[in-house]
């Protein structure tokens, strides 16, 4: 078994019409054990900046500490925002730090550019290989279903009610066919001026 | 020519049809003929041997992930035996069902669980029923489980490190009463008041062992019995779907109900949170 299946979990983000949204689940176990049922990989970056990390547990907490240092140093130099984009880029750099004993996380980026309010997605692998395509990415130990999900749900232009349908039905019937993630879901939907986080009622085998 | 005859193989190379689809029949598929018979590869002792069919050229695991993981439960109190189970079936990580029945109705006084390989353990189930229907017909009179289950053992026991998998329970009523038994494929057979098998046992015991005692009512049991399987389903991953319960009773069994493990946890939560705000 893959260590970045150890502790299971789904993620995914989806662009929408001048709007992204990320969502993930929120099962933390061992292997076949579920532990806990309200553990977040989805943490806050800044005002329109949120990255996921599903993978090892404990990388997940040690890289979104990293990365907060990291990114908190360069607002105090630079004294403005970090962008998704330079964040998904100082991400990338410090996983190929770890090139030869990598921490075990597939990061997912997702954002609003802070002057342009542009969206912004993107993936990469746990050695910091970015992905940046115009629709969707995933992460997780449901990746192969989310894939399939998405493909079949996603479309071009969706409005943020609409956005959060389309990735909470991706992600509700994604993990429902993954043993090791799922027991509820965090869907977060970021807009110019709102963020909404809800959390959703799934089942809880 | 004579050292062929000699050999039994006078029909070798030859394109003479008679008999040969009854020969190839008895010679290549006996499992046909037997269906106690599986084939195994040539080697001299298969059980030995066997095991090398895991490992490729470079001594790496082959890793075959057929179905797997479960959760199933069965006790017996005093208006007879209660079986429950859940009804995912996964292969690796990957959930394959979600509506699996793990609950083998063998006859109408005889009833099976599944835990283990789903291929070994509906096969060798089938294979059961079977044996159990001609003992009726050659005797006139039920199979006692005692008997049906040592038929399970006696089979899966020639298989033996061969790479079956199977745990299962045989729940009955006979002559002798109600009866519940525990068989696997490491040759276990044995008689008990609760048991409990599969990846998600350990949690399933935790309720049944604090709840159970013998003198349950009917409802009272079907509850232990749901909300064991439950809790195990909300704990472990290869757990989940469906809970399904039966009871075998003096007059045959019976089925209770089928529950989407779903509705359970939000039923029992608001139960909970019920009692905790008086």
């Amino acid at each position: 078994m893959s260590i970045l299946a150890y502790n299971g979990g789904a993620m995914v983000a989806m662009k929408g019409e001048n709007c992204v949204a990320i969502a993930a689940d929120r099962r933390f176990g061992i292997q076949a054990q579920t532990l806990a049922t309200n553990f977040e990989k989805v943490f806050e970056m800044g005002p329109h900046l949120y990255v996921g990390l599903p993978g090892l547990a404990t990388d997940t907490q040690t890289v979104r500490e990293k990365l907060r240092f990291r990114k908190n140093l360069y607002e105090l130099k630079e004294n403005r925002l970090m962008s998704p984009k330079v964040f998904s880029a100082m991400l990338s750099h410090m996983l190929y730090e770890k090139r030869f004993g990598p921490f075990f996380v597939e990061p997912v980026v997702a954002g609003l550019d802070p002057k342009t309010y542009e969206p912004f997605i993107c993936n990469m692998d746990l050695i910091g290989c970015i992905n940046q395509p115009k629709d969707f990415v995933v992460g997780g130990t449901a990746s192969a279903q989310l894939y399939g999900m998405c493909e079949a749900l996603w479309e071009p232009n969706l409005g943020p009610e609409d956005l959060f349908e389309t990735i909470s039905q991706a992600l509700i019937n994604a993990f429902d066919r993954d043993a090791v993630s799922g027991w509820g879901a965090t869907v977060y939907i970021i807009e110019k001026d709102k963020v909404t986080i809800k959390n959703l009622k799934t089942r809880m085998d | 020519m004579s050292l062929l005859e000699m050999c039994g193989m006078e029909n070798a190379g030859s394109f003479r049809s008679e008999n040969s689809l009854s020969q190839d029949i008895s010679q290549f598929c006996r499992n046909f003929e037997s269906n106690i018979q599986l084939g195994v590869p040539p080697f001299a002792n298969p059980a030995q041997n066997l095991a090398q069919l895991n490992k490729d050229d470079a001594g790496r695991d082959i890793k075959i992930e057929f179905d797997h993981g479960t959760t199933t439960l069965g006790f017996m109190y005093q208006g007879g035996v209660v079986l429950a189970v859940d009804s995912r079936a996964t292969g690796g990580q990957f959930i394959g069902s979600q509506t699996m029945k793990k609950i083998v109705e063998i006859n109408d006084f005889l009833l099976g669980t599944l835990a283990g390989g789903a291929a070994d353990c509906v096969y060798w189930d089938r294979v059961l029923a079977k044996q159990c229907r001609l003992y009726e017909l050659r005797n006139r009179e039920r199979i006692s489980v005692a008997a049906a289950s040592k038929l399970m053992s006696n089979m899966v026991y020639n298989y033996k490190n061969m790479g079956l998998s199977i745990g299962m329970m045989l729940a009955g009523w006979d002559k002798r009463g109600p009866q519940l038994y525990y068989i696997d494929s490491e040759g276990t057979r044995t008689p008990g008041k609760v048991f409990s098998v599969g990846s998600g046992s350990i949690y399933a015991f935790g309720v049944l062992d604090s709840g159970y005692k013998w003198d349950l009512t009917d409802a009272e049991a079907y509850d232990l019995g749901r909300r064991a399987i439950y809790h195990a389903t909300h704990r472990d991953a290869y757990s989940g779907g469906i809970v399904r319960v039966y009871h075998m009773k003096q007059s045959g069994w019976i089925h209770i109900d089928n529950n989407d493990c779903n509705d359970l946890h939000y039923k029992y939560q608001a139960e909970k949170q019920a009692i905790q705000s008086v």
